[in-house]
């Protein structure tokens, strides 16, 4: 599996990384939104985990973003973030995402859920 | 370290500074009125990643304050506070507790909670106001975010229970990227699934909406799980499906082989829900686009040493080179000395260039001074603001490190010392609040960093009161001003009697100049009565090279490191008294300093009795010693780069490190005073004494 990670964290890119190496999933990081669209260009994930509050493009408008390609427009997104708050998950899921992973993340969790949604 | 955790854990602590520093720098805009939006999401940010942080760490104390600190910037975030002066001041407390929980986090100790439960309770309460107000956004105030992770405790294989599952999609489970098929094989994971699937319409294939969903599915589930795990998955798709899980009474077992049975394979023989997009195939993915905001690269600290010192080597093979050749007789017109000028100056350039990759601005570092001042001007109750200067200029990273105690102690004694009170500031016509400055900038070569106040200026007639109470001057003696402000930095100036709590802790100006003498600078004081005094740190660029005497001992070369020498002499057999049966003491002027013999001392040979046409290096130490080092002969002055000894010899008594000469030489660079304090030991007592009747 390939999995393109987008957090303006370096810790949590560094502990996604770690996280999905020891999975066998091969990851690619970017820093925010505007980042991950920059990296997105040049591969194609099964996957997007993806913060909500960063700098230049946040979250719902990375998702909004993904969903607007047409040729990718499928790619399940998962939102990483401690934000779990019902109407945080709902503005997510209503730009697009897939599903949500809520921080500080199981790692054991994260993996699951990539399997849940990108097979 | 090879633990990848270990990594991230201190790679995230070298984060925290950085964000750290943003939220200051955030704050410091707030305060100035400059907070838009966005200023306010970066301080909002920086909190909230550090609680991420902090979270996947356990580090449940910073985790639970960031968590307050957070939640009271959300609100600001959200418009339901107007930021004022008090609110501005509460966040800044809130940074610098903040940091210190990083720092207590990092070496795995525990700040006392009292000690910020005020703070707490008022964040608290700004978080409270909005998530009493109806439209609030976001406010997550009971923490659920932070809800312990569940863990799945497995007491061994639960009985079996059969599931019956009803599962229809609607169109947004599609689009949000969720894929019916996962959702079955992970059903199918958690025991044997039997899978039926039906259309919820009969349409004929044209009339068919292609976004539209059509498939609904059925399944037995024999499974041991609990009905928890069953629902878990479809955590994603809740609200975006009708799914119905009713557990069926009873462990009677049908015939599988009326309905489908599916393998963990064979799920894909379902009729797939959606044209899948073009699988991902196993392309190398081609470099991710450079990120034009990137423009710094994170480097091991020990890979830089390790360049330093290669070149290092490189400037010393450089010039054994130069030296062989005009040994060899090469004529400086050739083309081989004009090459080899252009390597001397490459070789220069090299060694500025790297010197600089250490170099970092001091801004880190004056930020933490902010916090200095609020807390010392809070505890002596006057009104200080702090302005800074050239932030950005740059120093070596362990001169920055080791700055930040003689600064703080600095700043202290501005804020306790020079700072008027506020009606002494209204009555002399000043502004209520002080001001200390706080500057640094480029100055040949060196960096200049200076501490200024505009207060009252030094009390030169209480200084020299104090002074000639302690002895430090005699009644008599005739001081110029910069003398007289001279005296502070004197040991034993500065008591616990004559000082407030605030920067009397223990320490006087004398161990703030020894520590800037420890990094090759120098300080000066200069004082305006009524205007404020300015402290000025003069320091070098690097510690990885050092102004140096080379000198000979018997036959050996040596390095005296040049700031420690004040003086060089020749030594007349009638300026040297005997003192006791081994020392002696050299007069020079009006004093009398012990003399060293450094070869004997090292034990190049036995103590001489006669240092007639010898010369003496007079040293001056920070602490007021003096001493005359005897040495042979005077052979170069010149820069030499130090190569640490301690790795492979530990510390050796009197011997501060090693440089390699020109010639290819090893030479050991003294530390002038331990061994004079070590010869002090050896024979006491051998203070310099006035000597009496000398004008």
């Amino acid at each position: 599996m390939n999995v393109l990670a987008v957090d303006d964290s370096r810790t949590m890119r560094d502990m996604i990384r770690v996280t999905l190496d020891q999975a066998g999933i091969q990851t690619h990081l970017a820093e925010d939104g505007v980042h991950g669209l920059e990296v997105l260009e040049g591969i194609e994930p099964d996957a997007i985990i993806t913060d909500l509050n960063m700098p230049r493009l946040d979250g719902f408008g990375f998702i909004q973003a993904v969903r607007s390609q047409s040729d990718r427009g499928t790619i399940p997104i998962l939102v990483l973030t401690t934000e779990s708050a019902a109407d945080l998950k709902s503005r997510a899921r209503d730009a697009g995402a897939t599903g949500w992973i809520v921080k500080p993340f199981d790692p054991d969790k994260l993996v699951r859920a990539l399997q849940m949604v990108a097979g | 370290m090879s633990d990848p955790m270990q990594e991230i854990r201190a790679s995230f602590f070298i984060e925290c500074d950085e964000l750290l520093e943003a939220l200051l720098d955030g704050l410091e805009a707030m305060s100035n009125g400059g907070g838009d939006g966005e200023t306010v999401n970066v301080v909002f940010r920086a909190v909230h990643s550090i609680k991420g942080g902090a979270g996947a760490f356990g580090l449940d104390q910073l985790v639970e304050f960031a968590h307050a600190f957070e939640s009271a910037m959300d609100a600001v975030r959200a418009g339901q506070i107007v930021v004022d002066d008090h609110h501005i001041a509460l966040f800044f407390q809130g940074g610098d507790t903040l940091a210190d929980l990083v720092r207590h986090s990092r070496e795995g100790t525990e700040l006392d909670p009292s000690s910020y439960a005020e703070l707490r309770a008022k964040l608290d309460a700004m978080s409270a106001e909005v998530a009493d107000a109806p439209s609030a956004p976001s406010a997550d105030p009971a923490g659920d975010g932070f809800a312990p992770i569940a863990l799945d405790f497995d007491f061994g294989p639960d009985p079996e229970r059969r599931v019956l599952i009803t599962f229809a999609p609607d169109t947004e489970l599609y689009q949000s990227g969720n894929e019916p098929r996962l959702i079955l094989r992970a059903l199918n994971a958690l025991g044997t699934a039997e899978i039926t699937w039906s259309l919820t319409e009969n349409t004929s294939l044209e009339q068919m909406d292609p976004e539209a969903p059509y498939l609904a599915w059925e399944i037995t589930l024999q499974t041991a799980s609990q009905i928890s795990k069953i629902e878990e998955v479809f955590e994603f798709v809740d609200g975006i499906c009708h799914y119905q899980i009713t557990e069926i009474d009873g462990t009677d077992h049908e015939d599988p082989a009326s309905s489908v049975t599916l393998g963990p394979e064979s799920v894909d023989d379902t009729p797939p829900p959606v044209v899948k997009q073009t699988a991902p195939t196993a392309i190398q993915a081609p470099a991710p686009a450079p990120n034009a905001q990137k423009s710094t690269v994170r480097v091991d600290l020990d890979r830089i040493d390790r360049l330093v010192n290669l070149v290092g080597e490189l400037v010393i093979n450089q010039s054994m080179l130069s030296q062989s050749v005009v040994e060899a007789g090469v004529a400086s017109h050739t083309a081989v000395a004009s090459g080899l000028e252009e390597f001397l100056q490459l070789t220069r350039d090299i060694q500025d260039s790297v010197m600089m990759i250490r170099a970092q601005p001091v801004k880190s570092l004056f930020q933490r001074m902010g916090r200095i001042v609020r807390e010392a001007s809070a505890d002596v109750g006057k009104s200080v603001r702090l302005d800074v200067i050239g932030e950005h200029t740059e120093i070596d990273k362990t001169v920055i490190e080791r700055l930040a105690d003689p600064l703080t102690h600095m700043i202290r004694n501005s804020i306790d010392h020079g700072i008027e009170s506020s009606e002494q500031r209204r009555a002399s016509g000043k502004d209520e609040t002080g001001v200390v400055t706080l500057s640094a900038s480029h100055r040949s070569g060196r960096v200049l960093i200076e501490v200024s106040d505009d207060g009252g200026g030094i009390n030169r007639e209480k200084v020299r009161e104090i002074a000639e109470k302690k002895g430090l001057v005699s009644p008599d003696q005739v001081l110029s001003d910069a003398e007289t402000d001279g005296l502070l930095f004197l040991p034993g100036f500065s008591t616990a009697d004559q000082v407030s709590n605030l920067s009397g802790r223990g320490v006087g100006m004398d161990v703030v100049k020894s520590s800037i003498a420890s990094l090759g600078g120098r300080i000066s004081i200069a004082s305006t009565p009524g205007h404020g005094t300015k402290l000025s740190i003069s320091l070098p660029l690097t510690l990885a090279v050092l102004d140096g005497m080379v000198i000979r001992s018997e036959t050996e070369t040596l390095v005296v490191p040049l700031g420690a020498i004040s003086e060089t002499l020749t030594l007349r057999r009638e300026d040297i008294r005997p003192y006791g049966p081994d020392a002696q003491l050299l007069r020079v002027r009006d004093t009398l300093v012990p003399l060293m013999d450094l070869a004997a001392q090292l034990g190049y040979r036995p103590p001489l009795k006669d240092f007639e046409g010898s010369i003496g290096l007079l040293i001056g130490l920070e602490d007021g010693t003096q001493a005359a080092l005897v040495v042979d002969a005077i052979e170069d002055q010149r820069q030499v780069v130090i190569k640490g000894l301690e790795q492979s010899y530990g510390s050796v008594p009197g011997i501060a490190a090693a440089t390699i000469l020109g010639d290819g030489q090893i030479a050991l660079i003294l530390d002038p005073g331990d061994l004079i304090h070590r010869a002090a030991k050896q024979t006491p007592p051998a203070t310099p004494t006035p000597l009496e009747g000398a004008a």
